[in-house]
């Protein structure tokens, strides 16, 4: 097992740019989502890892190693990926020892390793099988077999889970956690499903255009989002952005949405955004949870105001409720009792306590 | 008025629920109108070699039906698997053609997956021209490979010419190319991570052609096979020019020399030795038929 480290790592293709200049340190056992768009450099960064793609300029290092020159091969890596790309003609075994065998191992060895991933994969009884005869979720066992058997330094996994429905993947993404409890090799696993990536990562790498956007635990993304990308790609349903300014009247910070809507602010973002310019072109990033259905009592921070909700969404535990809000759609999340209904209006809270403030510009988080 | 034409079409309409539309089933008339069409007119010629080769001469010259068997008899079949030449013959076609395919299979296989994996300065253009060489006839080729041979021959002191075995550096020219196109397209459809998982796995780019290409293409290297097979045991003009002695000829051209004497033609044993020729050919495809098709039709698809 060993720490990866990625230093101004850059990838050309001709004229594009996919990666540029990347740094990141994994850390030894640490599990790493690489998250983002398609196109976004996070495959190819992870295929340089492997030594799939040639690095154009930087240092790779595993375990302290520069590799940069150095053969998939004699990495010491395993791989998963997306279609699985099990040997067609090989059955789950044979799949799995492919790689040993390559190494000479004896086969005693082979064997208990076999035996002993098939266990912890629960793949035992299909040992025999070819792949064809597998369905998608087993044979996605059996691609992380192939890896786990090898006992490599780093694990790497290609949207390992895409090809999944959306059943059996909230169900693998729990056997790789185990997994990775179990064998506490180190991973960088690459997704472009945010949940994914904040389910199962210590750390997660959020890219955009070749770029690392921020790197942080999933509750540090949620709640501390550095740029508008972050904000608006991390949750579920997307994070409101409303344009706003910031205004003082009667000695009090506001933020106004349009005309007839202003909020106070609560005091310590007050106290937070006072050095942003009054009147400049802002933007107010609120979570759907942070919309919800009034309270009958005031409370700090959170104020009240009337809604004509578009479409209503009951999810069973909530309601998702969609309405326009300064000429754009908003979502929020109410209570499934709070008589939310298509067409109808609702008096709605937004929580200032959890708002986030962006430059409209630059999209950084004030 | 569209709604009325909608009412009016609604009733009027007949639909048979739980058996074949009426398209459907003149579609299949007429396929099969058609099919027994074409197996009539391929499947006449070798029914009348059939019935010729089980003819002696005498009735063959007669002026009877020529479509009836009035006095069978297997004399041709005896008279020409009893002659050392026929086997001789059709020893030297097994040899060529075997041989050819080994030659065929070690130049195309290794030389597909170059083209269709190793991504290298020129492989898309070397992969087009390799198959445009397989558009020359080989009626413009075999002159100047005969002058080839000859000056090889003078200058060496190897003699090629007039030996079975030169047909074993020329029908390649045939066979090299269309096959390495098929295992260019196979190759090409197997997904890329197969390979790349088995790089990862410490394979050799020649451990993962041996053994994970090779066995997953199969299907691919059978229909190569067939092909090269098919086109060394047919071919007529290159044997017909490169060898003469009898004891080196193989079966196309040795039926029609020794079986054409001047203006005798001994008909009966020209059926039965074509007959006799074109089994083999066919056995290989009766048994391979499935994998002939899928390994076209891979290559169709993705050429």
């Amino acid at each position: 097992m060993a720490e990866v480290n990625l230093r101004k790592i850059v990838k050309r293709y001709d004229d594009v740019e996919a990666v540029r200049g990347i740094d990141l340190d994994i850390a030894d056992h640490e599990f790493v989502v690489l998250v983002g768009p398609s196109g976004c450099g996070k495959s190819t960064t992870l295929r340089m890892i492997a030594g799939l793609e040639d690095i154009t300029d930087g240092d790779i290092m595993i375990g302290g190693d520069i590799v940069n020159d150095v053969p998939p091969k004699d990495r010491d890596i395993a791989m998963v990926f997306q279609n699985y790309a099990l040997y067609p003609h090989m059955t789950v075994a044979e799949n799995m020892s492919f790689g040993l065998r390559l190494k000479r191992y004896p086969k005693a060895e082979i064997k208990t390793r076999i035996d002993e991933a098939a266990r912890m994969l629960d793949i035992v009884e299909l040992i025999d099988r070819k792949p064809k005869q597998l369905s998608g979720g087993q044979r996605q066992r059996v691609a992380m077999g192939r890896a786990i058997v090898r006992n490599p330094k780093v694990f790497l996994f290609d949207e390992p889970l895409s090809n999944l429905d959306a059943k059996l993947r909230v169900q693998m993404r729990i056997e790789i956690k185990k997994v990775h409890q179990k064998v506490r090799t180190t991973t960088v696993y690459v997704t472009h499903d945010q949940v994914e990536a904040m389910t199962l990562a210590d750390r997660v790498v959020v890219m955009n255009k070749g770029r690392i956007e921020q790197i942080g635990t999933p509750q540090e993304l949620y709640h501390k989002p550095a740029t508008r990308f972050v904000a608006g790609f991390i949750g579920s349903p997307a994070m409101n952005f409303l344009p706003c300014q910031l205004e003082e009247n009667a000695g009090k910070m506001h933020i106004r949405l349009t005309e007839r809507i202003a909020f106070p602010l609560p005091p310590d973002r007050a106290a937070r955004y006072q050095n942003a310019k009054q009147g400049e072109k802002l933007l107010l990033g609120l979570r759907p949870e942070h919309i919800t259905e009034a309270k009958g009592h005031a409370e700090p921070g959170i104020e009240a105001f009337d809604a004509l909700l578009d479409v209503t969404e009951p999810m069973g535990m909530e309601t998702l409720i969609y309405f326009a809000l300064a000429g754009k759609q908003v979502c929020g999340r109410v209570n499934p009792n709070a008589c939310a209904h298509d067409g109808e209006p609702l008096r709605l809270a937004v929580d200032l306590n959890n708002m986030h403030l962006l430059n409209e510009v630059t999209g950084a988080v004030i | 008025m569209s709604t009325l034409a909608i009412d009016k079409a609604g009733p009027n309409r007949k639909i048979k629920y739980g058996s074949m539309s009426r398209d459907r089933v003149w579609a299949l008339r007429w396929s099969y109108f058609f099919l027994t069409l074409f197996a009539v007119f391929s499947l006449t010629p070798p029914l009348y070699m059939l019935i010729t080769s089980l003819k002696g001469s005498a009735e063959i010259s007669a002026a009877t039906n020529p479509w009836w068997v009035f006095h069978p008899t297997l004399s041709n079949y005896v008279e020409l698997l009893g002659s050392n030449q026929y086997l001789r013959f059709f020893w030297n076609s097994a040899m060529v053609s075997v041989g050819v395919v080994v030659v065929t299979m070690l130049i195309s296989v290794p030389a597909a997956f170059a083209l269709a994996r190793m991504k290298f300065w020129g492989s898309a253009v070397l992969a087009t021209g390799i198959f445009l060489t397989y558009l020359i006839p080989d009626s413009l080729l075999f002159i100047p490979l005969f002058k080839m041979f000859a000056a090889i021959g003078d200058f060496t002191g190897i003699q090629l010419i007039n030996r079975w075995y030169v047909l074993l550096f020329i029908y390649p020219t045939l066979t090299v190319p269309f096959c390495t196109w098929i295992m260019i397209s196979y190759f090409a459809s197997i997904p890329k991570e197969i390979d790349e998982a088995a790089i990862i796995d410490g394979a050799s780019w020649f451990q993962t052609l041996t053994r994970i290409f090779i066995p997953v293409a199969m299907p691919g290297l059978i229909a190569a096979t067939i092909f090269a097979f098919t086109v060394s045991w047919a071919q007529f003009l290159y044997p017909l020019v490169f060898t003469t002695s009898t004891d080196q000829l193989v079966l196309p051209v040795g039926i029609i020399t020794t079986l054409i004497k001047g203006d005798v033609f001994n008909w009966g044993q020209i059926m039965t030795g074509a007959l006799l020729g074109a089994a083999p050919p066919l056995v290989i495809y009766a048994f391979l038929m499935d994998y002939y098709i899928a390994g076209l039709t891979a290559g169709a698809t993705k050429g």
